[in-house]
């Protein structure tokens, strides 16, 4: 994929302030560190990474829904582009047409007390996008038809319908602004597999069709496997690893991708205790340790991991890994 | 080992605007202390609703069916769940036997109170324990959980922790008063898989340690084989298969269990398409004569399946499923 990137985040940091300050430097929690990335136009990204580990802080920061502290995001389409640390309050109005987020929760996300149709109606109506009534109707209906959504379905209201059907509403209500870019956070988490199937099928056909760039946030990696082209694992703020998917899944070079995929879950009842289990203490993003971020974890560190915190190196095409010893463990 | 739980023909209804709808229908199991069940089936097919009739915890829209029996094996004798009226007597089963983890991480935290004093009131209330005692205890299960910095996060919000920290703080919760039943709604859909095999492994040891029972609630396979010892499949409120973990998933007999595990992503062939049961789940309003899933089923056996109710037969020893297909019009099962 040579496409331009249509999403470049440089040096982004998002600090959230914490209660509490005695004598010193004010605590903070770093959530997102000095990342940098690109996101290709038309890529269907992914991003995992430990729980807490700021995928969700990212995402928002991309939308301009979290407090940019350092670095920038940069968003091109080849029409207009934006820098989000300094958008105007005009600019950021029309940066939400581009960009929207899914939500994670099929229930709590859609209002019980609108129809399906107004659901998807509103963000038309809210910016202003549509001149008449009979225009907003058409492109609700269209993008229902996208998404699956049967003219009946639009007069009654979210609690008649299944898990599936609020989340093919909610990614219905997500697109029907024409955004360019979607950030689906969790999105078939809540999802029996056979739902998350189809709905992912969705997403997937939407995206050829409407030439989508998606960032999408999982922590259930055979998922991503079958859908990103692209992943990013996150450790404690930063990017700890980047590459195509397949490469990725065939030759992870830092040791806590390794130790992510050997913990997937084996469909097989025997297999249990397989996992390779992490030792060591969990850091915290309000006192990270020093040098690797995964030091106090990793089965691999040294002293140098100690004191030195490692930078994103290539190790190979599209692939960049942050680890000391990545070299020497792929041998 | 001892019974723990008895579920029989729990049958609940909701009142809606749009009538009255059938989320639970006709659903019997039991549990064994020390022993982990797993609850799987399709969004909506009632699994949440059921476990929290285990405790009778659905609003007030529900009606229970008049057979509707809940059985919890206590040491001072059985708890007749059903017939449990005012709040004394729903304290047995609210957070001292039973603990819930509840599916909406948001939801179970208040927001304007502190995850910590939230956990220390809840031990104040079930146990013995001081408030110092309950505070020790707290931090120390947020610990256990993989919760880094314990004693900061006791102090913090539930709008302050990231989604995966929210459903941990809340699985800490829910082991501190140690209950003879833990039922455990999608407890690790927000968890990274290296920390969701921690948890996983805490809940085994607090079955290993004092015989807990647990109801587990998961769409994840994978999370199913590798921690239950029997499984049970929902599909529209009713259930439709029920049998030992390895023979659910080695040999499914009920077309739906079937359709799910061929839906499940794999990595073995990553360009494999995803194929998901066709069709869609029938609208509660509008449930199938016959049949709950004879209007997706791709094994359907004639017009019996779209008439005539399966009943639970057995397919093998321990292994037992709601279909036509194991039944022969002369009745012979
Ligand atoms: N509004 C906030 N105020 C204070 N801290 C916050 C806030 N939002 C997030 N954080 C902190 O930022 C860090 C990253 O959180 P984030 O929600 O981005 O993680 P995540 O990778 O999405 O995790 P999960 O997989 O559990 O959803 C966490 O330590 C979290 O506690
Ligand atoms: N308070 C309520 N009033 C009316 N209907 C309800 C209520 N609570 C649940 N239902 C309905 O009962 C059915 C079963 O819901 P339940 O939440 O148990 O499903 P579930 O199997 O847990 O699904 P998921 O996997 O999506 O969590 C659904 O059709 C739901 O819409
Ligand atoms: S830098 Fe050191 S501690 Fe960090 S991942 Fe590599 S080997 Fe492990
Ligand atoms: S009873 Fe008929 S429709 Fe129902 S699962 Fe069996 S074969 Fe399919
Ligand atoms: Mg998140
Ligand atoms: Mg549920």
């Amino acid at each position: 994929m040579s496409q331009s990137p249509l999403i470049t985040a440089k040096g982004l940091s998002v600090h959230y302030a914490l209660r509490g300050g005695l004598i010193g430097p004010k605590p903070y929690v770093g959530a997102v560190e000095n990342v940098t990335i690109e996101i290709a136009a038309g890529s269907f990204f992914g991003l995992v990474g430990e729980s807490g580990s700021g995928k969700t802080t990212l995402g928002r920061a991309m939308l301009r829904a979290a407090p940019i502290s350092r670095g920038d995001v940069h968003f091109d389409d080849g029409e207009v582009s934006y820098s989000l640390k300094d958008l105007g309050k005009q600019d950021l109005k029309e940066y939400r047409k581009r960009a929207q987020l899914i939500f994670q929760d099929p229930y709590a996300a859609l209002s019980p007390r609108m129809t399906v149709r107004d659901i998807i109606a509103e963000p038309l109506e809210v910016m202003g996008l549509t001149s008449s009534r009979a225009e907003t109707d058409e492109r609700v209906r269209e993008i229902a038809a996208k998404c699956r959504l049967n003219v009946e379905h639009l007069r009654r209201f979210p609690h008649a319908f299944s898990g599936g059907q609020r989340q093919r509403i909610s990614i219905a209500r997500a697109l029907v602004s024409g955004p360019k870019f979607i950030v689906a956070d969790e999105s078939v988490a809540a999802l029996d597999v056979s739902i998350q199937a189809d709905v992912l099928n969705l997403l997937k056909s939407i995206q050829e069709d409407m030439g989508l760039t998606f960032l999408f946030i999982s922590h259930d990696l055979s998922v991503v496997a079958h859908v990103c082209d692209h992943v990013a694992v996150m450790y404690l703020g930063r990017i700890v690893e980047t590459a195509p998917t397949r490469t990725l899944f065939s030759n992870p070079r830092h040791p806590y991708t390794t130790a992510l995929l050997s913990a997937i879950p084996s469909l097989d009842p025997d297999d249990r205790g397989r996992a390779q289990k992490l030792e060591g203490e969990i850091p915290s993003p309000t006192n990270p340790p020093p040098g690797c971020k995964f030091q106090t974890r990793c089965p691999h560190a040294i002293d140098r991991c100690r004191v030195e915190e490692p930078t994103l190196e290539t190790a190979g095409t599209e692939h960049h890994v942050a680890c000391h010893r990545w070299q020497e463990l792929a041998g | 080992m001892s019974r723990l739980i008895d579920v029989e023909n729990l049958t609940l209804q909701f009142d809606t605007d749009e009538g009255r709808i059938t989320a639970v229908d006709n659903v019997s199991f039991s549990l064994e202390a020390g022993e982990v069940m797993g609850l799987v089936g399709e969004s909506g097919s009632g699994k949440s609703v059921t476990a929290k009739s285990l405790m009778k915890l659905n609003p007030r829209n529900a009606v229970y069916g008049p057979d509707t029996k809940i059985t919890l094996h206590l040491e001072d004798g059985p708890v007749d769940v059903m017939s449990l009226q005012n709040d004394t007597e729903m304290k047995i089963v609210r957070g001292g036997s039973i603990s819930l983890i509840f599916q909406e991480p948001m939801a179970s935290f208040a927001p304007a109170i502190s995850i910590g004093d939230q956990m220390v009131e809840q031990l104040l209330i079930h146990t013995d324990f001081s408030k110092a005692q309950s505070k020790e205890l707290s931090i120390e299960m947020l610990d256990r959980v993989g919760i880094s910095d314990a004693s900061t996060r006791f102090g913090q919000y539930a709008f302050e922790l990231s989604g995966g920290m929210r459903q941990r703080a809340m699985i800490a919760m829910a082991l501190s008063t140690k209950p003879k039943l833990l039922i455990a709604d999608e407890p690790t859909t927000a968890l990274d898989v290296t920390i969701q095999a921690q948890v996983i492994d805490l809940m085994k040891d607090l079955v290993d340690e004092f015989g807990m029972g647990i109801i587990f609630i998961t769409h994840d396979l994978g999370v199913i084989a590798q921690t239950a010892d029997k499984v049970a499949v929902m599909y529209l409120g009713k259930l439709v298969e029920q049998g030992t973990v390895r023979d659910v998933i080695r040999r499914p007999a009920h077309p739906y269990t079937r359709g799910l595990l061929a839906a499940l992503p794999t990595l073995d062939d990553i360009d494999a398409p995803l194929t998901p049961i066709p069709g869609d789940i029938p609208s509660p309003l509008e449930r199938p004569a016959g049949c709950v899933y004879s209007t997706r089923c791709q094994e359907i056996i004639g017009p019996r399946c779209s008439a005539e109710v399966p009943q639970f037969l057995s397919v093998d020893t321990d292994h037992s499923a709601a279909c036509h297909i194991y039944d022969t019009q002369e009745g012979a099962a």
